[in-house]
């Protein structure tokens, strides 16, 4: 047996937007044990229920993530709704629909970028991020905020879109879907993209389920869960497929989130097809009495909010589990057995969001 | 309206394990564990997912009760089994996988067990 050496990866590292720390444990060139360490930005956010009243601590379950806001606060939306058994008008949950979905597509345009990036591909990453301003554009005209939305509340949305706006917003993204085509293209048959990805990191069918993998970490290995098939939202008015590869590498995660973005592109014409006229929010009145256990599909998956309330305005619990969270054990699976050299890539091939993991 | 079911079921600490066990050889997969404090007590809730369907086993402990380590069965618990621990300070004995408080770094011992409750008004929109 080869000696054994540890070598620290994280928490800063070039790949690395957020912090996080493993300990690869080496013989060779070979990583055979890792220790991951997170606990760098933890903010105790779920804490602040009992300082924040229900209708504003929604501007704080927002801001759990920089990346998936909008779908945080949609999700804390939802399950307050559930809670008090309000039935939201059905043009605000279209609206919700719309907005899940920029906000997916720029969630992956984000990390297609930086996926080029960490393989050291810049025109490609400089590509991707070009396109993502078309749809950080399109949620600023439409919310006012590119990152921070700040447009879900409980009972509805803050916001409508006019019929013109939501034609010239398919419209754009029509337009844009060649040159989406042309990206994706490179990620999905470039050579030099596949030499570096195919049967790297691999994760097993089995073991993406087992170890509790969501998002495109478990279904680029087959595990075809998408939490959108639940119909959350307007999601059981629309017809889509979710994205599953079998290949289970970091080409086959690679590869459902660039074919995410022409899914979510249907989801939103199918969307602006069917909205229905009507108000977008409904007055809510008391506060929530009970428990609930929200899910939503983010970019990266699963997420869960769970509400516990008292029936008075602080909330007894908010407790979020986010899919990276829940990631990090099929991270650490995949990681055993691979090249030094291949870490970096396979740690963003699950696209870890580790502020959003900490809270 | 979402299509998402759930149910919770209270049980034993001694039947943890052996339901967890169960729950994974009927097949399905382990979502989150999660702690709410409610008063003295703590709530733990194991929440498990098979078709979209939610099955929550829920033990209620006190701060001094230890708990046994369902990472035996689902070995990604440990992140969960971790964090309660070093938010509400339940010991979890038996973690594949145990940082002995350091998953977190806080400057506050256990911070989800320090209140910090406003006393009690009525909500302003009821």
């Amino acid at each position: 047996m080869s000696k054994q050496i540890t070598v620290p990866f994280g928490p800063q590292h070039p790949v690395l937007p957020e912090p996080i720390h493993l300990d690869l444990v080496l013989e060779d060139e070979r990583v055979v044990d890792v220790i991951p360490s997170i606990g760098y930005v933890h903010r105790g956010l779920e804490k602040l229920v009992e300082k924040r009243e229900y209708p504003e601590y929604i501007y704080v379950a927002e801001r759990i993530c920089g990346i998936c806001s909008y779908i945080h606060s949609n999700t804390y939306a939802e399950c307050i709704e559930q809670i008090m058994k309000i039935e939201v008008p059905e043009r605000a949950q279209y609206l919700r629909t719309i907005w899940s979905e920029y906000s997916r597509m720029h969630s992956h345009l984000l990390w297609l970028g930086l996926f080029a990036d960490g393989m050291g591909f810049e025109n490609l990453f400089m590509n991707a991020w070009k396109l993502r301003e078309h749809i950080l554009d399109d949620m600023e005209s439409t919310t006012g905020g590119r990152v921070i939305q700040g447009v879900c509340k409980v009972g509805g949305v803050r916001k409508d879109i006019s019929p013109e706006k939501l034609d010239e917003m398919v419209k754009g993204l029509k337009g844009m879907e060649p040159a989406l085509r042309d990206l994706t293209n490179v990620f999905l048959n470039d050579a030099s993209v596949s030499h570096r990805l195919k049967g790297i990191g691999m994760l097993a069918k089995g073991d993406a389920y087992a170890l509790g993998a969501v998002g495109p970490t478990a279904r680029g290995s087959g595990v075809g869960i998408d939490l959108r098939q639940t119909g959350y939202a307007a999601y059981g008015k629309i017809n889509f497929k979710p994205v599953v590869e079998q290949s289970g590498d970091s080409y086959g995660r690679c590869a459902v989130r660039a074919k995410e973005l022409f899914t979510s592109i249907d989801i939103i014409e199918q969307c602006v097809k069917k909205i229905p006229e009507g108000p977008v929010e409904i007055k809510v009145m008391g506060a929530p009495d009970g428990e609930y256990f929200a899910r939503a599909e983010q970019p990266r998956g699963e997420v869960v909010h769970y509400i516990k309330g008292n029936g008075k305005r602080n909330l007894v619990r908010h407790r979020v589990r986010t899919p990276t969270f829940t990631n990090i054990p099929p991270l650490i699976t995949i990681l055993k057995g691979c090249e030094l050299a291949d870490v970096p890539i396979i740690v963003l091939s699950i696209d870890p969001c580790v502020g959003c993991s900490e809270r | 309206m979402t299509l998402d079911q759930q149910t919770t079921i209270p049980i034993r600490i001694d039947e943890l394990v052996a339901r967890t066990a169960q729950m994974k050889k009927d097949g399905l997969r382990l979502v989150q564990i999660g702690c709410t404090q409610v008063g003295e007590d703590f709530e733990i809730n194991y929440v498990f997912d098979k078709d979209f369907v939610l099955t929550n086993l829920r033990i209620t402990v006190k701060q001094d009760t230890v708990i046994p380590s369902v990472s035996g069965v689902y070995w990604g618990a440990f992140v969960y089994e971790n964090e309660i621990h070093d938010l509400y300070g339940i010991t979890v004995s038996g973690i594949n996988v145990d940082f002995k408080g350091m998953f977190y770094r806080t400057t506050i011992k256990h911070p989800f067990t320090v209140t910090v409750t406003k006393e009690d008004t009525p909500c302003q929109n009821k």
